[in-house]
């Protein structure tokens, strides 16, 4: 059981005088194994959320359970996989890798033990020795999802994981994720702000609305797992993509709106 | 890697034209930020050196002033100035006064950067640290070392004390804010992602915040310890019993220009020495560093 909770969380930032409410009273649910994304236009918030959610910024109000237990600081049962990868430069991937573990104090050989096996089925064999500077956008992204799910951790939270990249190297990840997913079953947060992303990928979606943010609508997405790219070519993604096209797009005219009303 | 392809041209594969196109001067030399050739980049590094010495010796030879001998000259010609270099070390215990402004420099130097590394790091990191110690070292920054030599004097007599103060004062506040702005400029994802590993704040400073200034501050140390020579040899030409800026200081009295150009040229040469160590231990120290072009 591996389960997060996010309970009424509030998040209000002071900018000068002004006060902006970020998120506003926000509750969801993903219970364990299940992949759930986040989409929303630019500026929502979702970021803020997954920071909330990691432990990263302490919410205005609400709290963020893990299992039932109150989640304050931030820790190695959320593991979370940012858009500009951060791998540490002056590490070899296989060091990036074991990063959590050597925190852990775990042996060496189990930690290579399961450096390799990581660095096998991210498809970055002969890279293991490398230091990041050798490696391209979408393997960087994969040496960084390498190192979170090393940790096993309970939870996995991915802010925008493959925003940074080309479409054709996206569409390769995405693939190569939701075959993970299907191999280790772990319970996932997913911001993207990508529609096909949050569907190929996700079990749940939750568009959210702009500023405040707040949850809009929940969709379940009940295509057939495992996911396969032939998928997104089917009636029911398309039926799918229009519904969340036209709720963020109904979001996105009120944002410049009261953007507009500001001025 | 050979001769750079520009992106721009497209190798076309039938064997009836492949004749190379001959790329007229003003494309391959005076295309904006185009590479140029190897050989040209060599040759004209030599043609540099080349060019000022022709100058030098020409206006040698203009003012040349046959009443007086040839080391006295107003302008020495290179080979004087050759032959100086060579007597100075020979015969005038030269190579003790390089010794002396060495020892200064390393310690002045090595005095500055341990205070200035740590704390920058520290100003850097704690916005508690940096509110208090930002605002005077900024406004001492824009006081020249050389102008506290006076007070230094008054203060510390002339001994050793006084020059590395003024080395001291000269690299440390500079430092000081460089070592702070790369301390601030790590990003803060890479620390986020250590806490979600499960790293302490303790682990993640000295695990990833550390190690993700090395090789930025080996480059600021790099960057201070040649402002360190003038410091210095501003504070020896002042008083000094002995280095460099004390030599050039006797040897104007004599009006020995050629002596003067021999040890201005040594600390040219010192420096880009101090600079080749600093280069190679950064090549050896971050080969993980991306190679920035420049």
């Amino acid at each position: 059981m591996s389960e997060i909770r996010l309970v009424d969380v509030a998040m209000r930032f002071t900018t000068g005088k002004r006060q902006v409410q970020a998120l506003e009273r926000i509750s969801l649910t993903v219970p364990d194994g299940q992949f759930a994304c986040i989409v929303g236009p630019s500026g929502c918030g979702k970021s803020t959320l997954l920071m909330v959610a990691a432990g990263l910024t302490e919410p205005s109000e609400g709290e963020v359970l893990v299992d039932g237990r109150a989640a304050t600081d931030p820790g190695a049962d959320r593991g979370m996989v940012f858009q500009s990868y951060s791998l540490y430069p002056w590490l070899s991937v296989r060091r990036n890798i074991e990063f959590g573990l050597e925190i852990k104090r775990l042996p060496r050989t189990q930690r290579q033990q399961r450096s390799s096996e990581l660095i096998h089925l991210m498809k970055l064999d002969g890279f293991a020795e490398a230091y990041p500077k050798a490696l391209s956008g979408g393997m960087k992204q994969r040496a960084a999802i390498a190192r979170a799910l090393a940790n096993d951790p309970q939870v996995l939270l991915m802010d925008e994981p493959f925003g940074a990249l080309d479409a054709q190297t996206r569409q390769i990840m995405q693939e190569l994720l939701t075959d993970l997913w299907q191999r280790y079953r772990k319970t996932v947060l997913f911001v993207t702000h990508d529609i096909e992303e949050a569907i190929f990928l996700g079990d749940v979606i939750y568009v959210m609305t702009n500023r405040p943010g707040r949850i809009r609508t929940t969709l379940r997405v009940d295509l057939p797992r495992p996911r396969t790219f032939e998928m997104v070519s089917s009636p029911q993604f398309a039926e799918l993509r229009n519904q969340v096209i036209g709720i963020i797009h109904e979001e996105s005219l009120k944002a410049v709106e009261s953007e507009l009303a500001r001025a | 890697m050979g001769e750079r392809v520009p992106a721009t041209r497209t190798v076309t594969a039938s064997p009836a034209t492949t004749r190379r196109r001959r790329r007229s001067f003003v494309s391959t030399y005076l295309t904006p930020k185009r590479g140029i050739p190897r050989r040209t980049i060599a040759i004209l590094g030599v043609l540099g050196f080349v060019v000022i010495l022709t100058v030098w010796t020409i206006v040698a030879i203009l003012t040349y002033n046959k009443d007086v001998p040839a080391e006295v000259q107003l302008v020495p010609r290179p080979d004087v100035v050759v032959v100086a270099w060579v007597d100075m070390v020979l015969h005038l215990g030269f190579l003790a006064d390089v010794g002396w402004s060495t020892f200064r420099i390393v310690a002045g130097f090595a005095l500055a950067a341990l205070i200035a590394v740590p704390l920058g790091l520290l100003m850097g990191s704690f916005e508690i640290v940096r509110a208090f110690f930002q605002p005077p070292i900024n406004a001492i920054r824009y006081m020249p070392a050389s102008a506290f030599i006076p007070l230094l004097i008054l203060l510390q007599g002339l001994g050793e004390t006084e020059k590395l103060t003024v080395i001291w004062i000269g690299v440390f506040f500079q430092l000081v804010l460089m070592v702070m702005d790369i301390a601030h400029r790590v990003p803060t994802e890479m620390l986020n992602v250590a806490y979600t590993l499960g790293a302490s704040r303790w682990t993640v400073f000295r695990k990833v915040f550390l190690p993700a200034t090395f090789p930025e501050v080996v480059d600021s140390l790099r960057i201070t310890m040649g402002w360190a020579w003038t410091y210095l040899i501003v504070a020896e030409l002042v008083a000094a019993q002995a280095g460099i800026g004390n030599f050039i200081l006797i040897a104007e009295r004599y009006f020995r220009a050629d002596r003067i150009i021999a040890a201005i040229i040594t600390i040219g040469i010192l420096g880009l020495i101090t600079d080749f160590l600093f280069a190679t231990y950064h090549r050896w120290a971050f080969p993980y560093v991306e190679k920035v072009q420049g």
